[in-house]
């Protein structure tokens, strides 16, 4: 084990996949050797796989997806990067109707075994077209999957199963993710998609986080037992294929939920989590489902207008006081 | 340039086969027996034709909502592609595409896609795969002109261009992109004028002339197979139906159509046949004959053919 940053997780993950099999290869804008991922994330891999490996593009984004899936149906295994997840407006077609939609479509007869890796989310003051959580849109497609890892641990992990996946996989990674650190083993593993990972066990409620809400979730968790209220937190690590179990067993446990997500609160990853709950375990509720996400605006830029929006530890702590009293 | 005997009947008997297909297909919607809408090729087989008669069975294609010729051209069975149009399960998609989005991975035919210009990128992407594996595959993307207006030939283009990727970017223009004369939508009246700003040939054929449209694509073909990237091949055609299947297509003047329908792929093809002494007027007839009874075998076949269950519906989402 040794302690390694979200983004080297990633890269390790590039890596080790690209010499584990040949077909893997990453294309994107500027994420070769001259500049290296806007976030440093394919830092050297140009280096060391060459530039058709590791293969900068034109501002391209519907294209990147396109020439993406294109390999992908004719036995390539890429992996695309979409510099900011908002970005994805401009290959939606390419995602949504092509790639996602090629192998039911054709019956079966081809696969579609393509990552899109997407930086995204908000908390750095680039306002609305660079600081967005569209994590809800691609839950909505059927024939996508959806990773959202939140620790360098599951980024490789997730990562890695991601790119041996036969399906189209959409890989969020939140942007304050990336320097944050956690001891990772030097060993090969994966981590399954499909699997939730309980952060941190309790008993007074539930708290259902993605991304960089888990950390804010975490958090706030540590000051509530200060309080004596025991919060269980529960990381679905992918959002398709959904842990549902682990979430209405937790729940089952707790009778109280509280749904932590970044996203904008109406038709958002949390109102799918809402109704699972609904479907599932409503009997076992001793409080409403309460949701702490964005409030359906976009994304401001001044700081305290984002902060605004944006969940933290004291919204967490609130809505969880809320269903616990 | 002189084509084997064997080559130029071997074309012949592939634009019947996509004409007696599409009058079929034509009847049987008629019939209520198509789900859905058609767009049907008759007109522009001598594309289709010209093109995939250079290719390889490991090529690839890519194609459109008007897509029915492209597949038989690149080797389809028309059984199969007959089944997929009426739905059924012995469909080269199992029912779950039809007219508008069949695929045959098979003989290299990577499918049809609906959304008009989407296909370009994608023919790319599998340019850039080719490359990557490193073998000497090629892959003929067919749009229409008005895909040509949309930012997936720009993309898709010039990507293809940058890498120098093998392939063939078919530009089917039958001058109408549903009812939307072309003059109407773009100053220029040579999409292959295009390929300048890319830095690749671009090239206008008569797209109902099938030699001439061969000859194009193999020049293109080559080039793409040598590493020397992709060419833009305009096909100057025309439909003979409407945009789909009850589209009456009164926005186009009677004497264009009357003219277009002088310049029929499949009746100049045969006279020049005849000219040459390719074939006898009887060899002709016999030819078209045998096409007309194995499209008869097709509908039998796909009419014959079970409905998927239903459940099937929820098959092949994910792999």
């Amino acid at each position: 084990m040794r302690e390694i940053t979200y983004r080297d997780a990633l890269r390790e993950a590039l890596r080790e996949e690209m010499l584990r099999d040949e077909t893997v290869f990453v294309l994107g804008e500027d994420v070769g050797r001259y500049w290296k991922g806007a976030f440093k994330v394919t830092k050297g891999l140009a280096e060391e796989f060459g530039d058709e490996r590791v293969q900068d593009t034109p501002i391209s984004e519907s294209a990147i997806i396109g020439v993406a899936t294109g390999a992908a149906i004719t036995g390539m295994r890429p992996v695309a990067e979409i510099m900011f997840g908002d970005l994805s407006t401009l290959a939606m077609d390419q995602i949504a109707n092509q790639a996602a939609k090629l192998r039911y479509m054709f019956g079966g007869q081809t696969k579609v075994p393509l990552v899109i890796r997407m930086p995204f989310g908000a908390g750095v003051n680039i306002a609305a077209h660079h600081s967005q959580s569209l994590e809800a849109w691609f839950i909505h497609v059927p024939g996508l999957k959806v990773a959202v890892p939140s620790t360098p641990y599951d980024a490789k992990g997730l990562l890695k199963t991601a790119i041996r996946d036969d399906n189209p996989v959409m890989f969020f990674e939140h942007k304050l993710l990336y320097s944050i650190k956690e001891l990772v083993p030097k060993e090969e593993y994966t981590v399954p998609l499909g699997v939730a990972d309980v952060k941190r066990e309790g008993e007074d409620v539930t708290i259902v986080a993605t991304l960089y809400m888990v950390h804010k979730s975490l958090a706030a968790a540590e000051e509530l037992i200060k309080q004596g209220i025991s919060a269980e937190v529960i990381d679905p690590r992918t959002l398709v294929p959904l842990d549902k179990e682990t979430i209405v067993k937790s729940v089952k446990k707790t009778g109280r939920i509280v749904i932590v997500t970044e996203d904008c609160k109406t038709g958002g990853v949390s109102a799918e989590i809402s109704a699972v709950v609904a479907e599932e375990a409503i009997d076992y509720l001793d409080a409403p489902v309460k949701r702490v996400a964005e409030p359906d605006t976009p994304i401001p830029f001044s700081p305290p207008l984002e902060k605004f929006v944006i969940p933290d530890e004291n919204k967490i702590i609130g809505a969880v006081k809320e269903v616990v009293h | 340039m002189t084509l084997e005997k064997r080559k130029k009947i071997e074309m012949y008997r592939k634009l019947l086969e996509i004409r007696h297909f599409e009058e079929k297909v034509y009847d049987l919607y008629g019939q209520n027996l198509v789900p859905g809408t058609i767009h049907l090729y008759a007109g522009q087989e001598a594309v289709a034709v010209g093109v995939c008669a250079n290719l390889r069975r490991d090529d690839y294609i890519t194609s459109t909502h008007r897509g029915h010729g492209h597949c038989i051209a690149k080797g389809a069975q028309l059984n199969r592609v007959m089944a997929e149009i009426l739905g059924k399960k012995t469909g080269y998609c199992k029912g779950k595409g039809g007219s508008m989005h069949i695929a045959n991975f098979s003989v290299g035919m990577l499918g049809a896609t609906a959304v008009v210009g989407a296909g370009l990128p994608i023919a790319a992407g599998a340019g850039l795969s080719i490359r990557l594996r490193k073998t000497d595959q090629v892959v003929a993307c067919f749009f229409g002109e008005g895909a040509s207006n949309q930012g997936t030939f720009h993309e898709g283009i010039n990507m293809a261009a940058l890498w120098k990727l093998p392939v063939l970017f078919v530009c089917e223009n039958n001058l109408y992109a549903m009812g939307t004369r072309q003059s109407r939508v773009m100053a220029i009246e040579n999409v292959a004028d295009r390929g300048v700003a890319y830095g690749i040939p671009g090239v206008v054929v008569d797209g109902n002339d099938v030699m001439a449209v061969y000859e194009a694509a193999c020049e293109a073909v080559e080039r793409a197979r040598s590493g020397k990237g992709p060419t833009l091949i305009e096909c100057k055609t025309y439909r003979h139906k409407g945009h789909s299947r009850f589209d009456p297509a009164t926005y186009r003047p009677k004497e264009e159509v009357e003219e277009w329908m002088k310049r029929d792929p499949i009746t100049r093809f045969r006279a020049r046949l005849l000219e040459m002494k390719t074939l006898t007027e009887e060899e002709a007839d016999k030819i078209e004959q045998d096409v007309a009874a194995a499209v008869e075998d097709a509908v039998k076949f796909a009419v014959e053919s079970p409905f998927p269950a239903p459940e099937e519906a929820l098959e092949h989402v994910y792999i």
